[in-house]
């Protein structure tokens, strides 16, 4: 499974802190520096966690002269949300037919018959 | 008579490798219980119409266990568990397991909540022993429920 990339996506942010900072990304693309900022962490670890999004294709790195501003990769987010919804869809279909079914039930069971155990 | 439409909601946890599933229904939380604990019922909803379902074995109380199976052009697909607790029209515990991947079981736990109006909402968790599998559960597409947004991820992904 870890060659599919959404299961690659989803243990990638499987990690509270490397969520956060995607979080931080889908406002606008910042260096390690400015992303470590608000956390009690090493510039060593953030750069750990972004390689790990990199490597999820969550994130990608471009080069402006010294900086080397991290970017979100919107259509990975696009993916997962057609995978999502996918998996919703299914038990959406599945509680369809159980509102159906829920529809035509009687609202007792079937008493059964006393000489022969079968329902009426 | 109208027909509401309660869309089912998913979560995927960020604590742990859950999925939620949370879904309302237009009917009382004994006959929705019951659709869950009558296999006759239970063989009617639980897979899709493609598919032909078999109820092997369904003993939905405290202690017993279930075994059915999805046939497709021949192919049969067998999951079977067992039920931990069952509480009528509360409380439904069991594990799940796909037999192809007998190692793998997933925790479920279906709680069913009274709402007003004869109304019932249907709160269901699956967990697994790592976050690799539920996502490998999701991925499969198997007929097993659903998976749930991180939460920061569905606020971001309105986003962006």
């Amino acid at each position: 499974m870890s060659a599919d990339p959404l299961s690659q996506v989803f243990s990638a942010l499987a990690d509270p802190t490397r969520r956060d900072i995607v979080a931080r990304l889908a406002v606008g693309d910042a260096t390690v520096n400015e992303l470590a900022e608000p956390y009690d962490v090493t510039l060593q670890a953030v750069s750990k966690h972004l390689k790990v999004l990199e490597g999820a294709g969550v994130v990608t790195r471009s080069r402006e002269g010294q900086r080397r501003p991290a970017h979100l990769d919107a259509e990975v987010f696009d993916l997962m949300t057609k995978w999502i919804e996918r998996y919703r869809q299914q038990a959406e279909e599945r509680y369809r037919r159980l509102d159906a079914l829920l529809e035509a039930m009687p609202d007792e069971p079937a008493p059964k018959d006393e000489t022969t155990g079968e329902r009426k | 008579m109208t027909v509401t439409k309660h869309e089912t909601e998913i979560r995927i946890d960020t604590e742990v490798p859950m999925v939620h599933i949370i879904r309302e229904f237009d009917a009382p939380v004994e006959k929705v219980f019951r659709a869950h604990t009558d296999p006759e019922l239970f063989a009617k909803w639980m897979g899709p119409r493609y598919l032909e379902a078999r109820v092997d074995e369904f003993d939905s109380t405290t202690g017993g266990k279930y075994r059915y199976a999805m046939i497709a052009d021949g192919e049969e697909y067998v999951f079977y568990g067992s039920f931990h607790e069952v509480r009528p029209g509360e409380l439904i515990v069991q594990t799940f397991t796909w037999e192809g991947m007998p190692d793998g079981v997933s925790l479920d736990k279906l709680r069913f909540e009274e709402l007003p109006g004869g109304r019932t909402r249907l709160v269901s968790t699956s967990l697994v022993d790592s976050f690799a599998d539920r996502d490998a559960f999701v991925a499969s597409g198997m007929e097993t429920g659903v998976i749930e947004g991180y939460e920061k991820l569905d606020e971001l992904l309105t986003t962006i």
